[in-house]
């Protein structure tokens, strides 16, 4: 299996070694590298999430999508990244303007921590603690304040209603997707990424792993994280038919497209993480019994895989949120926190006997 | 100096900076979210350390939690628009002596350990890696368990306290 930590030791090797930087200077370097590879893949990503979002859209819908631009319209998407830098950032009369800028950068600073808490491959893990989820899901919580600091610094009562609306949606959903997290944490035994993506490489991925409680878990972890990104079924914080765009009603330009971002990447993250916790991260499919098999599969990287397994997952939620129509706030919430918490916690007891018993694979 | 020394002065000028600001700001939602950035700052005080699970209960319970409900609170009042100047300046006077006495407590302590004379004979800041030996596992055992050096009693209080506190959001929330 190819282990990234190759590669990093040998960056690290030359410019303490061949370059000859004290200690704090190379490690200076390397994060400086680190932080500049996190916000390109993070831009490359949302590209290719909006092009792939108006094309599964569009087929849902019978439709082609973009196809203009490009072959298959793959350049509509870099015009319309073009566009969006281009234009001109409105400043609003009677509103905090200090907040009003500041909003869109808490949100895609809080998703960008997260973005760097994703494990691509064997030893390519940016934020790697013992406490690797708890920080997760801690860092997770921070873009609500930009939301909620957008909507009321936008001086607009659809503005304020959109992030009432978000806020209020995604402290709910973070309890199921807390208690999802705990759930497989009980199965796995450890907090950090690392360890639990290499204990799914031996043992083998969670999911067939946790059998019903760890599919029951799977199941409430996709519902919750697609209200955590306020879409599909769940997007009425930004519903366009009565509230015209919910709390980044006011903004332009690219503060509006940090929103954005953040959206898309939100929905990445949310279908990494998923990849990471229940379906093996970056490891390989094995089946036991099947030598043969299980060598050809571990002949392909570990990127390949957990990059793979996230857009499997993107695309079925993706599926969720064309398929269902739009939920009243009140069904959203009764839906939380009458159904989700108490089957999660369920849940959580079901996991616990089941690892207390022995009982899994 | 070396690299954790200038990382500690940036967070300490950050928590500085913004805590003035917290209490010079007029208006209340900006001084939540200067209050937001001192807590980030304290958070990344915890991490510098080596205490990654400290930082993360920081994040989590103070900035994502308490900044929310602040937040959530004064967008659901009046707070956000309402400056009542002649109101802030009655209460500062106590607000004052309160800070005086705290300042005084915090002075008397830091004297009293005699910390100043600790670091003039501290040679080398201790590695990181050496202050983390506290693991979750261990976290978890000493919280839940009743023996020695056990904090079951105050974890068992504080559900206690938790209840009390759903139960009396129940009764102001009840339908009457």
């Amino acid at each position: 299996m190819f282990n990234f930590q190759d590669i990093t030791t040998w960056i690290h090797g030359m410019l303490t070694g061949t370059l000859g930087l004290p200690e704090w200077a190379a490690i200076l370097t390397e994060s400086i590298g680190v932080a500049l590879a996190v916000i390109t893949l993070y831009a490359v990503f949302a590209i290719f999430l909006i092009y792939m979002e108006r094309k599964v859209c569009a087929f849902f819908q019978c439709r082609l999508g973009p196809m203009r631009v490009g072959p298959w319209g793959t350049l509509q998407v870099f015009s319309d990244v073009f566009k969006m830098l281009t234009k001109e950032i409105i400043n609003l009369r009677q509103t905090d303007r200090f907040l009003h800028n500041m909003a869109p950068f808490l949100v895609v600073t809080a998703s960008m921590l997260t973005f760097a808490c994703l494990p691509w491959n064997k030893g390519a893990h940016i934020i790697d603690f013992n406490v690797g989820v708890f920080f997760f899901l801690a860092v997770s919580s921070l873009g609500v304040v930009g939301i909620l600091l957008a909507g009321w610094s936008s001086n607009n009562k659809y503005s304020l209603i959109g992030a009432m609306r978000s806020g209020a949606q995604i402290i709910s959903y973070e309890l199921s997707i807390g208690m999802t997290m705990l759930t497989m944490i009980c199965l796995t035994g450890t907090m950090s990424f690392s360890e639990i993506c290499a204990d799914q490489a031996v043992n083998g991925w969670n999911i067939f792993r946790g059998h019903l409680p760890a599919v029951l878990a799977f199941i409430i972890y996709l519902i919750a994280g697609n209200a955590e990104c306020n879409r599909g079924p769940f997007d009425l914080p930004e519903s366009e038919s009565e509230l015209t765009a919910g709390y980044h009603t006011e903004y332009s330009g690219m503060h509006f497209g940090y929103y954005y971002l953040a959206e898309y990447l939100n929905l990445f993250i949310c279908a990494g993480m998923a990849a990471t916790i229940f379906l093996g991260g970056w490891a390989p499919l094995t089946i036991a019994g099947l030598d043969g098999f299980n060598e050809v599969m571990a002949y392909i990287p570990g990127f390949v895989w957990f990059i793979g397994k996230a857009i499997f997952v993107v695309f079925l939620l993706m599926w969720l949120r064309w398929t269902f129509p739009r939920l009243r706030i009140d069904q959203i919430l009764s839906l939380e926190w009458k159904y989700l918490v108490p089957i999660s916690m369920f849940n959580l007891v079901l996991m616990a006997l089941v690892v207390a018993y022995g009982l899994h694979f | 100096m070396n690299s954790q020394n200038i990382m500690f002065v940036i967070l300490a000028a950050i928590i500085i900076l913004s805590s003035i600001a917290t209490v010079v700001t007029k208006s209340v939602i900006r001084a939540a979210t200067y209050l937001l950035f001192v807590l980030l700052g304290t958070a990344g005080m915890y991490f510098l350390m080596g205490y990654t699970f400290l930082g993360a209960v920081q994040t989590m319970v103070y900035a994502g939690g308490i900044i929310v409900l602040y937040v959530f609170a004064i967008l659901l009042t009046d707070g956000a628009k309402g400056q009542d100047t002649k109101a802030r300046i009655k209460d500062a006077s106590w607000g004052f002596i309160l800070a005086l006495v705290g300042f005084l407590v915090f002075l008397f302590m830091l004297l009293k350990q005699n910390l100043f004379a600790d670091i003039a004979t501290l040679d080398a800041p201790q590695e990181p890696a050496k202050c983390a030996a506290t693991s979750i596992d261990s976290i978890g055992n000493t919280l839940l368990s009743s023996g020695e050096g056990g904090h079951l009693l105050p974890f068992e209080a504080v559900s206690v306290l938790l209840l009390a506190c759903i139960v009396a959001g129940l009764l102001i929330a009840r339908k009457r």
